[in-house]
């Protein structure tokens, strides 16, 4: 793969950066993770780190030691959907381990795992914010709440079909 | 109906949209605040006695007066839209449907604090609020309330959004300015404090979405009838998120003086618990505070009423209290398991301590498992005297303070339902058939006729 931003997203890594002072531009290293994590399918590898590093003249240590800290920064490759569910206190109260089962059945994976045609990813989550729309989980840039057995049989047929109609 | 201060216009059609925020009043208590003084402004927000919002409570004019202002030196106000403590979901629905108002009060607070670059740490996962936030703040930009020379006063200010990425820790405000400043989310040793060396070593000042949204009605109102509201120390309205085994799970604004017993049960809040169930326990702050069994909830130690504000949640002490923290209300209905319950925290905490200090890296892991094995079926009678050994290593030992926010939890469930931890114990096939229920943790409400 060729480890280059479009510029369109060059644009919005300047943009980015310019956000902290002058040689201070250590600070836009997460929201440009971020972006790299969206453009470069998926997760942080190596080289991608690397790239990142030289673009804000930092060590390469400096980016692994973050891409290595945050539970949103993936650096080992995962599925294209990656269903995180939360299962902490309060989504527990309200069943979040049954959606949690019925996820794990009717795709054949575990927690952690991704199903072989590499489409999605389980990801156990903790408290997301939306306990109050329990049980939930977030997928890419948004939330599902008040899931049930039913919405998440929807939920899987729709990634399946905006997969098909990608390729 | 309670006084609305903050969420008085949230079920305005469009209230997210510049036009409509400033046909309500929006923005008003900034052309207010700057043709203040900055020191006037502050004095305000002192009479207003407005507690900080994030969880600890502390004095916001007093936090304010503390920033250092060296000559030369820049200043910065953060905010902290972290919100990760389980049960706290408040600065969301602030931030989603009332954004211009938290644009409005870090206006007014970074002009009485001096910040030109203030910044919104948001958590990552608030992808999409991130957009909201960007789109009013430009809104407001276009309008003249940010940018350079705000309505002639020569006042600059530009306020960034910056996305975390997962991280419970970055919650607290040093582990949110190393963060910010790109690093791992790792808590600084203090002091030195923030307000002398915060963002780039330079002073700050980091205050939660809510707190800063409350200086608009400080602003609008003046801080001596903003002080008016509430009870004692518990000036003014706070939102709660309630969530658990409740009716109406939700965002709610209460002024502080209302009973808990009424907040649970009233269809203005809670509205009760479904399928006509008992209660049986309630974490009142967030996951971090004290769980307290049913029959301490409605009333304090001596009898007397509780009611929801800082004071009265706390009456007793770790005894028979709890506390107010983030507004993370959690209710727990007779059917559910304090073992459980407890295990998902101790998983919740283990997962998000950043590792730095061993009692809390060693100690939450080890509460963690024990509880596992307890729930599992798995458990030793011994392990209840260890669970309450450790989180007593653990209670003050630390850095920070999410040491003492994971070892509170468990100390309250063994405090208050050993018997339940020793039932697990005792019966460990049975255990893994159904739950322990209601026991003795007497609901005080009589069981509804209906059921
Ligand atoms: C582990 C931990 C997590 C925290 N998480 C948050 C948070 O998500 N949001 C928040 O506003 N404050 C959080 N705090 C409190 C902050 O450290 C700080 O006290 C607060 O942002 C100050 O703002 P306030 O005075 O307006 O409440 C957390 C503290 C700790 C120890
Ligand atoms: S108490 Fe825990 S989270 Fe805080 S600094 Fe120590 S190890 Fe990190
Ligand atoms: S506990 Fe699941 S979103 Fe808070």
């Amino acid at each position: 793969m060729n480890i280059q931003f479009s510029p369109e997203k060059l644009k919005e890594v300047n943009e980015l950066i310019s956000h902290y002072p002058e040689g201070k531009q250590k600070s836009a290293l997460i929201p440009i993770l971020h972006i790299a994590q969206g453009e470069f399918g998926g997760w942080l590898d190596a080289p991608v780190m690397d790239y990142i590093a030289d673009m804000l003249k930092l060590l390469p240590i400096e980016v692994y030691e973050v891409a290595t800290f945050y539970s949103m920064l993936n650096t080992k490759p995962v599925g294209t959907y990656v269903f995180e569910v939360c299962r902490t206190g309060p989504c527990m109260l309200n069943g979040s381990d049954d959606i949690i089962d019925y996820i794990k059945n009717k795709l054949g994976i575990n927690e952690g795992e991704t199903t072989p045609d590499g489409l999605f990813t389980l990801k156990p989550a903790e408290c997301l914010g939306a306990c109050g729309y329990a049980p939930m989980m977030q997928l890419g840039k948004h939330y599902k709440e008040h899931l049930t057995r039913d919405k998440v049989d929807a939920i899987i047929d729709e990634c399946r079909k905006n997969a098909a109609s990608k390729n | 109906m309670g006084v609305k201060l903050l969420l008085e216009h949230a079920n305005v059609e469009g209230i997210r949209y510049y036009d409509t925020y400033r046909r309500v009043g929006g923005y008003r208590a900034a052309e207010k605040a700057l043709k203040m003084s900055t020191a006037d402004v502050v004095e305000e927000v002192k009479k207003s006695g407005l507690r900080g919002r994030g969880g600890a409570g502390f004095p916001t004019g007093m936090k304010w007066s503390f920033l250092a202002k060296p000559e030369g030196v820049p200043r910065h106000l953060v905010c902290n839209a972290d919100e990760s403590e389980p049960g706290t979901f408040k600065d969301r629905y602030l931030m989603e449907f009332l954004p211009h108002l938290l644009i409005e009060g870090l206006l007014i607070s970074s002009y009485a604090l001096g910040s030109n670059h203030t910044y919104i740490y948001i958590r990552g996962e608030y992808a999409w609020i991130v957009d909201i936030l960007n789109q009013a703040i430009a809104e407001a930009k276009n309008n003249g309330w940010l940018g350079k020379n705000i309505l002639g006063t020569g006042f600059d200010c530009e306020i960034y959004v910056h996305r975390g990425a997962g991280a419970y820790i970055c919650g607290e405000e040093t582990a949110l300015i190393e963060s910010l400043e790109g690093k791992r989310g790792n808590p600084r040793m203090k002091p030195p404090f923030p307000a002398i060396q915060g963002l780039w070593m330079r002073p700050t000042v980091v205050n939660n979405v809510e707190t800063l949204a409350a200086v608009v009605p400080i602003l609008n109102m003046g801080g001596d009838e903003y002080a008016k509201i509430g009870v004692g120390k518990s000036t003014g309205t706070k939102l709660l998120s309630a969530c658990g085994n409740i009716n109406k799970p939700g965002v709610y604004e209460i002024d502080m003086t209302i009973p808990v017993e009424e907040f649970i049960y009233s269809d203005e809040y809670c509205g009760g618990i479904p399928k006509g169930k008992r209660l049986k326990a309630c974490i009142p702050g967030g996951s971090s505070v004290p769980i307290v069994p049913a029959n301490l909830l409605f009333k304090t130690a001596k009898g007397e009423t509780r009611y929801m504000n800082y004071e009265s949640l706390s009456d007793g002490g770790f005894a028979t209290g709890t506390m107010m923290g983030s507004g993370g209300f959690i209710v727990l209905d007779e059917d559910q398991c304090i073992v459980r319950n407890t295990m998902t925290l101790a998983r919740f905490y283990n997962h998000e301590s950043c590792g730095q200090c061993s009692p809390c890296r060693e100690g939450t892991g080890w509460m963690y498992k024990i509880l596992k094995n307890i729930e599992y079926g798995k458990g030793k009678m011994s392990d209840i005297d260890l669970l309450w050994g450790i989180q007593k290593t653990i209670d003050g030992t630390t850095i920070c303070p999410l040491g003492d926010a994971a070892a509170w939890p468990v100390a309250a469930a063994i405090r208050h339902f050993r018997d339940e931890f020793e039932w697990h114990i005792n019966n460990p096939d049975e255990s893994q058939k159904h739950n322990f229920g209601l026991a003795h943790y007497a609901d005080p409400r009589p069981v509804p006729a209906a059921v």
